[in-house]
This record gives structure tokens, sequence and C-alpha cells, in this order.
């Protein structure tokens, strides 16, 4: 179904992480951006589609001032909005935002870090736009940082914080459909496996809250009002977002789950995990019925490898780069 | 990252050392007597009170460079030698070992089980010591308190941090590519067969469901592996069986200890760029922790110089001195070598190093009580 493409090579190899691999596709320059976390550093590679030109850049994550300990990068993801898109990076100090290629630095928001270390780690995770202007990111606390991004400029401010979650966020996001019809407009993660369902506006509002069954929820995705969230045991799970009702529980892998993503308009999924594997499965809702089936597609595996992000790079599928820990690469598979 | 990683990452490091220490000590046929009192005082050195109440305290993990100083310390903490390229060759080996249990551990939460393995295995070394014993004890009990209640999301950041202390690492040890657990090239082999870890299903069955919770559909995939259900679970208590092997001794005196350096300049030339390229203030920072923590190691005994002996992690003492010229630049581990506070002003080299770590507003390191406290608790190293 897929044959291994042309690797593209990184500065650094990727760092072990959850989702770590951004993907933004300009069609009109027929390059894609790729970002990948190592350490404190995010690698940027900007790929030409006919594989002939690479290009690199590299983001350190800010230190507020110079004589602090270096700050770790959690997470790099780009967040599509309706009028611009930016790359935001997020670390132990707090979140970045910059322009999608990487050039300028828009926003800084310093997280709240205690004078001395504290056991409980500092640090914001979890990324997601949030059409038509907001961007929210996760903190290791629970709590929601939504932000309102106007169309242009560095005006971004902080519009609410939402602390609902009690443990760290792993990840979130919103949903990708594109379908007006969907209420639900943001799912988040945390590190007990609880999902909150968001409705977005100037106040969000909290749809749902689906529980845990005390296993890390490490990747979590939402496409036609479906949660689709992968868990620390290989399991992933289905959900319908406004009820929570389990449509869908597939032991999908042997370990770890750190990455999902789906292409959405075809409703293929993918999951990658330590255990060397990423899977192609296809998701089809039945709208009369609301169910949600799934079914599996295809298996790569990526030998010796434990796989740290994997995402498609196109809304069909028909393209999907993987990155690994150690790896000095990002892996390219093509619909054969 | 998390802030409770640097326990687990001692010991199960000084775990891995003594493991390498015992096969070398007697693989050199030191008198038993001598073996163990070098083995006793290593471990009442890792276990002193005090340096386990530091280094139990809520931190970032220490940069390589600090590590590895703190383990010259402790292996010299006895009558034993290390020259340096034999310090460089265990320490090469200690963490390689311990990042391949990492990587392996089937959940996050293995890694503590790991830790125990190697503490149920310094505690038979020194199972004969009541006093050394009751400190070993005292760990056993501060390691449940603080990581059983952690959950599996707290774990897997004590993970992603320790990997990360560890990334780019792909030093080539002899005994790991015997086994085959270990490729030509360094990478470690991920196998996708065997037992799947404790609390996930074997990989194949997908389930489906109606709105009202029934069971509508089952499908099976291949998996594309060879597993096998989970084992039962290790135990996290002071005393049971593990049930992994992870953290257990791999040597004995017939399979020794050896590294290859040739063909691993390659793969760590990533290595050396970003995590090492941080400015020196956090060197700073990092060195006053590190004084903290060594302060508490007692000062090692510089007299009695004649039941001292060197041992030597090499066959011979030529492959010892080949191996110290040849050792790649960019492995080096740039240990802090600092003599004596006197030498200071006339070492121009020290001087600039000692210049990077003197708060600003200080005129000289002898004006400044703090960096005459630095120096004095350097200059047993």
């Amino acid at each position: 179904m897929y044959h291994k493409e042309k690797s593209i090579p990184i500065k650094n190899s990727a760092s072990a992480l959850y989702n770590n691999l951004g993907v933004l596709r300009i069609a009109p320059r027929r390059l894609t951006y790729f970002t990948v976390v190592h350490a404190n550093v995010v690698n940027m590679v900007s790929a030409s589609w006919d594989g002939l030109n690479y290009s690199h850049r590299q983001l350190q994550s800010k230190e507020p001032n110079v004589a602090t300990s270096a700050s770790l990068v959690m997470q790099a993801a780009f967040c599509s909005l309706q009028s611009r898109e930016l790359l935001v990076v997020t670390s132990q100090k707090g979140i970045q935002m910059y322009e999608s290629d990487g050039s300028i630095m828009v926003y800084w928001h310093a997280l709240d870090t205690p004078e001395t270390t504290t056991a409980q780690a500092v640090f914001a995770r979890g990324i997601s736009a949030v059409p038509e202007n907001y961007i929210c990111v996760g903190v290791s606390s629970g709590s929601i940082l939504v932000f309102d991004v106007p169309s242009k400029g560095p005006n971004i401010s902080l519009s609410e914080v939402l602390d609902e979650h009690k443990e760290s966020i792993t990840d979130m996001a919103s949903e990708c459909s594109g379908s007006q019809e969907c209420i639900a407009d943001l799912v988040s993660a945390d590190d007990g496996g609880n999902l909150c369902v968001w409705k977005s506006g100037e106040e969000f509002q909290l749809l749902h809250k689906i529980h845990g069954f005390d296993m890390c929820c490490s990747s979590v995705k939402l496409w036609k009002g479906t949660v689709v969230a992968g868990y620390g045991t290989g399991q992933i799970r289905l959900y319908e977002a406004v009820t929570g009702i389990l449509h869908a529980e597939v032991n999908a892998h042997a370990r770890w789950i750190n990455s999902l993503d789906i292409a959405p308009f075809s409703g293929l999924l993918l999951s990658a995990g330590e255990d060397s594997l990423v899977r192609v499965w296809l998701l089809n809702l039945t709208p009369e019925t609301n169910n949600v089936e799934i079914a599996h597609l295809h298996n790569e595996c990526v030998t010796d490898t434990q796989i740290c992000g994997a995402k498609f790079c196109d809304s069909d599928g028909y393209a999907f780069a993987v990155t690994g820990y150690d790896l000095g690469e990002i892996i390219r598979y093509t619909q054969t | 990252m998390s802030s409770r990683t640097l326990p687990l990452l001692f010991i199960n490091l000084g775990g891995e050392m003594l493991y390498i220490l015992d096969q070398r000590l007697r693989a050199q046929n030191i008198p038993a007597d001598k073996a163990k009192k070098v083995m006793n005082d290593i471990i009442t050195t890792m276990f002193n009170k005090k340096f386990l109440e530091e280094l139990f305290k809520p931190q970032e993990l220490y940069s390589k460079k600090a590590l590895r100083t703190v383990f010259d310390r402790l292996a010299h903490a006895s009558i034993m030698r290390l020259n340096q390229a034999s310090m460089d060759k265990l320490y090469d080996l200690m963490t390689m070992a311990f990042k391949y249990q990492v990587l392996l551990c089937p959940r996050p939460k293995d890694i503590l089980l790991v830790s125990f393995n190697h503490m149920d295995a310094i505690k038979d070394f020194v199972k004969d010591t009541p006093s050394i014993l009751g400190q070993v004890d005292e760990t056993y009990q501060q390691l449940i308190e603080m990581y059983t209640p952690m959950c599996s999301g707290e774990f897997q950041l004590i993970r992603q941090t320790l990997l990360i202390f560890f990334q780019d690492m792909h030093i080539r040890v002899s005994i790991f590519l015997k086994d085959k657990v270990q490729n030509s090239n360094g990478r470690f082999v991920l196998p996708i067969s065997g037992p799947v870890p404790h609390g996930t299903q074997v990989p194949g069955l997908i389930r489906m469901f109606s709105c009202t919770g029934e069971e509508v559909n089952r499908l099976k995939f291949t998996n594309g592996g060879n597993y096998a259900a989970a084992t039962r679970e290790g135990s996290f208590e002071i005393f049971g069986d593990r049930v992994t092997k992870l953290g257990t001794n791999m040597y004995s005196v017939s399979r020794p200890v050896e590294t290859l350096m040739s063909g691993t300049s390659k793969n760590s030339a990533q290595k050396t760029k970003q995590v090492n390229a941080a400015p020196n203030p956090l060197a700073k920072e990092e060195l006053n922790l590190l004084a903290k923590l060594m302060g508490r190691l007692e000062e090692p005994n510089p007299g009695n110089t004649d039941s001292g002996f060197r041992v030597n992690l090499f066959a011979t003492d030529e492959e010892e001195e080949e191996a110290l010229i040849s050792r790649p630049d960019e492995l080096s581990y740039g240990v802090l070598k600092i003599q004596a506070t006197k030498d200071l002003q006339a070492n121009a080299e020290l001087a600039k190093i000692m210049g990077e770590f003197t708060v600003s507003g200080d005129q000289s390191p002898s004006a400044s009580s703090k960096g005459d406290d630095l120096l004095a608790m350097m200059d047993g190293l």
C-alpha cells in the first residue's frame, strides 16, 4: 500500500517525546516544512516536492535570562488558522510563536516557574490551533492556555485559562474534518488518560469529560465528532466526543503510542509507537447510525527504532513521514 | 524535564560501575580482602546519608561532564586507582548499559524494577557489613516512597529525560555485540517479538461497540510481529522477584568487558552539537550543585599508599595507553581536573576556567569566599 521514499536528513537526531514531528504543506511554493525536536532545539527542514532541495534552520528554546539552565523543548507544531500559519514551540520555560517559516518570533509567553525546582515538573506541552482565531497550549499543571490570535501582527494575547485537568496535559487537537456541523471544537488529553471536549468561543465551554483508566493518553485527534486517543498501553480508543460513548477499542501496539494523525479528506488514521511500528487504519463514519468503524490497512516497521513522530504530509494521506529516537533523518512513505 | 531523574540515573549507573569493577577485581586476581574493601568503600560513599539527601532533592539532570566528575570521585573513594583511559572505558560501559536498559524497558515504570535489580545486587555485595546494609535499606525506602505513587505519564517523562541524556551515544560494547543485542553500527536491537508489557494486550484485535455499550463486531489484523501475552509483574517492594533481567549483572570472569572505539566517530559527530553548546553560566550553576553534592562525599584517604593498587579495564597496560591516545576527540568527557588552589594563579588555563565560575563582581577567586569553598572542595579530585 505504501513504499519507502528517500529520507530527509536532519541536523540533529529526534528526542524521545510525544508527537515529535510537525508538518506544514505549502502548496503554492511546492514545499513542505518539517519540524523535529532535539533537546533544546527545533530542527526545521524545508523540502521541495521534487526532492531536490532541502534547506535547514534551527530554533533554540528561549532563555529569559542567560544565567538559568537550558530549557528543553517539549513540542513544536504548526498551527493553521484562517488567515495565517504559526509555528508554536513549547518548552520548560514557556511558549514561543514564530512565523511558519521560523524566521521571526512573534510572541513569547513565560510560564510561572518557581524560584527553586519543585518535585512537580514545569513545562508546556500540547498544542492546537482552534479556528477561527485561537491557539491553545497545555501546561504541566493541567491548565490550558487559550491565546487569541489576530489575522496578522504580534498582538497575540492570553484570552482564557481553562482549569479542568488536574494532571499534565499531553496533547490537544481540534476538529480537523472541516465540517461545520460538529459541535465539539477541541479535545485535550492528560497523563491520567482523561479527555476533555470543548466548544470554542470567547469563553470556552466544557462539553464533556471522558474519564481515563489510569493510563496516560499521549496522543489525541478529533475528526467528524469522534475522538481518537492513543495510550501508553498501546491501545487506541474511539469515542463520540459530545457523549463520551466508546465506539471502538483497538489493541493496536505492543508498546507506548507516541503519535497519531488523521488525513481529514480520506479518514485515514496513522498510529506509531515505541514498538517500531507505524500502522495505517481507515475510519468510517455512518451518519445515519452515528457509528464509527475502524479497519486496519497497513503496517510499516522501522527496524530497531522507537518511533516518536508520525504524520501525514497531505490531507488525503497519500504520503506520511516518521521520526524516531536517535534517528538523524525523517523517513518518508508514499502510496504505491 | 522531570526533576526526579537524578536518583535513578545515579543508582543505576553506580550499580553498573560496581558490576564492572567487581569483574575486573576478580579478573586481575586482586586479593579478596582488598577487593572487598574497595567494594565496601565505594558503596559506603554512594549511600552516604547526606549525599543521598542532596541527590533526592528535586533538580534538573546534570550534564554528562558533571556526572562523570561525580563518578570519577566515587571510583576513587577507596584504595583503588584507575588511569584516565580505564576510567573513560568504565564510564562508556556504565552509560551504554543503562541506556540499553532504559530503551528495552517494556514500560517506563519498569525502570524502577531495573533500579531494584541494581539495589538487590548492591545489597548482596555488602550483606556481611550491617552498617552499610542499613544505609542501603533506607535508600530502598526512599525509592519506594518517591517513585511508587507516580503515574505512568510521570515515569515516561523520567524516561524521556534519561533518553535525552543518552542521546546519540552509540559506543559499541563487545558483550552486547556478542549477545546480538547491539548492531555493528552501535544501535540496539529492538525485537518485535516476545511478551508484551504488563497491562498491554497483544496487538491484533479491534472491538466495536454500539451506543448502548454492546460489542457489535470483532476484527483481527496481522500485527507484523511475534508477540506473546505479558508475564507476571515484578515486585516493587524491598524484597521480591523483579521478573525482568534488565539491571542484573551480565558480566562474569569469563565474559570480559570491552568497548570498541573504531567506527563510532561517524555516529557521535552529531552528539557534540546543540546540547553541549549551552553557555558557560550553565556550567556555573551545575558546578555549584556539583560542589554541594561532592561536599557530602568524604575526602578520599590520601595516606596509606602501600595498600593502594591500580585496576586496568583493558587486557594489558599497553592497550590502556593505546586507548588513551586513540580516543576520538568528540568522545572525550572533558572531566574537570583542578589540582590545587595555589596552582591557580600559575596555571593560565585553569584561571580561565575558574574565571567562568566566579560570581560577577568578585575581584579574584581568593577574594570570594564562595569561590574558595568551591575550590577547596575540588581539591580532593
